[in-house]
């Protein structure tokens, strides 16, 4: 007998992207709709979850609504609707979990409720149809930066974390200093690619007894100390050199620690997700890294590095697969761990 | 007609079917679970008890602010949600009116009040004409002392509810001259019979939105929207002096 392809619709709303997407069997992207509200969260210098939930209200009927036109579907071909329940804005994530059930409810589809970092790594699915598990991936973006053994499908283990800011949060923070604005992760790419990444010796920091974990808030300090000590000597400062000498700091611990876990652990694949993962020099750093490890490596494109709705349908049908369910009673979970299920 | 009615404004949830003339079923919880988590288990339970298909329904009448943020959300998202998923219209009712119809019909006028933090009660003055409501003053986010200055203004008796009550009482009885009396318990809070049964008057009236239009009435800008806008006055301010 033919095996018959699921089609789910999933919904994201974790923090300032409204999206919705349906995917087919996982990897195949029939529409990935996202309506972002950056330019809102720019006069506040970050995202106002306020704000952000209140824009996610106003959007989310119409996204969907699009997503399901430029995917050719109506409600009796979707086989389940998955939704990201959490980590993120509980205000904004509670715009699509209600939705996602409510609609779930009255087409009487199964409802999957999907950890956002999850489908971050489940984006690089999409594109590379051959990747499987087991593999190791380097999730960073404004909110997370996480090292994680995928063991399986829907099964994961997270081998090293950031200890204070997220490798995106600290983009902001130097980009702001260093007067370029919100989001600061492309600006910072950017304004690099006219400096030298040598000009300035940032420290990397390490976490004593936990080789694999991160720490990116001395780094931050010592970029705006640098950025102090030039103004009281009356120097000169090149923002373009602090952008691209920061930038070198960032991705040489990343890749450094990637590295080092494929080396202990034996993969000979690695992927790298979320926002950050668009950065093109840690890309490159990391594409390098990996050719001298001689294993293969991964990213998404930039539109799936970003929050979008495809990855979290790629991470749903591998629930769905594993037979997860979620019920009526499904909530928003803010501090999600990753690799935790929803017991209702 | 048949109207699915739903309020999570405030610290009530609230389902409820009204066919017709009749409340088939209504279901409130006044407790601290959150309503993400009960409300769509509380509709699924009615319209499994009355056996609805919910395909037979005319529209989803919901309360649409003002209220707690968070909880006008769950509900809209919900009502949105099923309106998309259902292709029913939506009926927007304003949290107040909604309240205001537990009172349906009544001589008095009647004033509900809910705590909106900050020294302020949202709040309106509504009467009857028979059973169909008007409204007096329309919604507001305002000091008690300026609702009741109104009322005493009116010059006419009150029926009070709403969980903005028990937080002023001492200073409404203090205050108001006119006479009032507070409404007890099983009409006290906001009833989604109450939302569903005054979305038939704007149902009649053609007042109807799309699920994909729909979006709550908070009333009050968010914080960073505000303390922006004061940043901004007070900038205009020191330019002109």
């Amino acid at each position: 007998m033919e095996k018959k392809d699921v089609l789910i619709l999933a919904i994201e709303s974790s923090c300032d992207e409204t999206a919705a997407a349906v995917v087919k069997n996982g990897r195949e992207v029939l529409s990935n709709v996202i309506s972002s509200q950056i330019d809102l969260h720019k006069l506040y210098g970050g995202v106002v979850p306020e704000i952000a939930s209140r824009k996610h209200i106003e959007k989310i009927n119409q996204v969907i609504e699009e997503a399901m036109q430029q995917a050719e579907v109506n409600w009796d071909d979707l086989d389940a609707i998955g939704v990201t329940y959490g980590p993120g804005l509980v205000g904004a994530l509670l715009v699509g979990v209600s939705a996602a059930k409510a609609i779930a409810y009255a087409r009487k589809l199964p409802l999957v409720g999907v950890h956002h970092i999850e489908g971050h790594i489940s984006a690089n699915y999409i594109e590379n149809k051959e990747l499987e598990p087991p593999f190791a991936c380097l999730v960073v973006s404004g909110g997370h930066t996480h090292l994680v053994k995928v063991e399986d499908y829907g099964k994961y283990r997270i081998i090293g974390k950031t200890r204070d800011d997220a490798a995106g949060e600290a983009f902001d923070k130097v980009a702001r200093s260093i007067g370029l604005g919100y989001p600061g992760g492309p600006k910072i790419d950017r304004l690099s690619k006219e400096g030298d990444a040598s000009a300035i010796q940032f420290p990397k920091a390490k976490v004593a007894d936990a080789p694999y974990d991160f720490s990116f808030s001395g780094l931050k300090s010592a970029v705006l100390n640098y950025l102090n000590g030039c103004k009281m000597k009356g120097e000169e400062i090149n923002p373009a050199d602090v952008a691209a000498s920061f930038q070198k700091a960032v991705t040489d611990v990343l890749v450094e620690h990637a590295m080092m876990a494929v080396r202990e652990y034996g993969f000979d694949k690695l992927a790298i997700a979320g926002g950050v993962a668009s950065n093109s020099t840690l890309r490159n750093a990391m594409e390098e890294a990996c050719k001298k490890e001689g294993i293969s490596f991964y990213h998404p494109s930039p539109i799936l590095c970003t929050d979008n709705a495809a990855m979290i349908g790629a991470a749903a049908y591998y629930e769905y697969i594993n037979g997860v369910r979620h019920g009526l009673d499904l909530n928003a979970i803010p501090n999600l761990k990753l690799g935790e299920r929803y017991e209702g | 007609m048949k109207i699915l009615g739903i309020d999570s404004s405030g610290l009530v949830a609230s389902a409820a079917v009204v066919s017709d003339g009749q409340l088939l079923a209504e279901y409130s919880v006044n407790y601290k679970k959150t309503h993400s988590q009960t409300l769509l288990p509380m509709i699924d339970e009615i319209v499994s008890m009355i056996e609805l298909d919910l395909d037979t329904i005319d529209a989803i009448a919901v309360a649409a602010g003002p209220g707690s943020f968070t909880g006008l959300r769950i509900g809209s998202a919900t009502a949105k949600g099923l309106g998309m998923a259902l292709n029913k219209p939506l009926i927007e009712i304003p949290t107040l009116e909604g309240l205001a119809y537990n009172l349906c019909p009544s001589k008095a006028l009647v004033c509900p009040m809910m705590d909106a933090r900050r020294n302020q009660v949202y709040t309106g003055i509504y009467r009857f004409q028979g059973t169909t409501l008007e409204v007096v003053e329309g919604q507001m986010a305002v000091s008690v002392t300026e609702v009741i200055e109104k009322l005493n203004a009116l010059g006419k008796e009150v029926l009070l509810l709403g969980d903005g009550i028990p937080v002023y009482q001492k200073f409404i009885e203090e205050s108001l001259k006119v006479p009032y009396l507070i409404v007890p318990a099983q009409n006290s809070r906001q009833r989604a019979g109450s939302v569903a049964a005054l979305g038939l008057q704007y149902a009649k009236e053609g007042k109807m939105v799309s699920a994909a239009e729909h979006q709550p009435d908070y009333l009050r800008l968010s914080q960073a929207e505000r303390e922006l806008a004061e940043k901004k006055e007070r900038e205009a301010c020191s330019q002109k002096n």
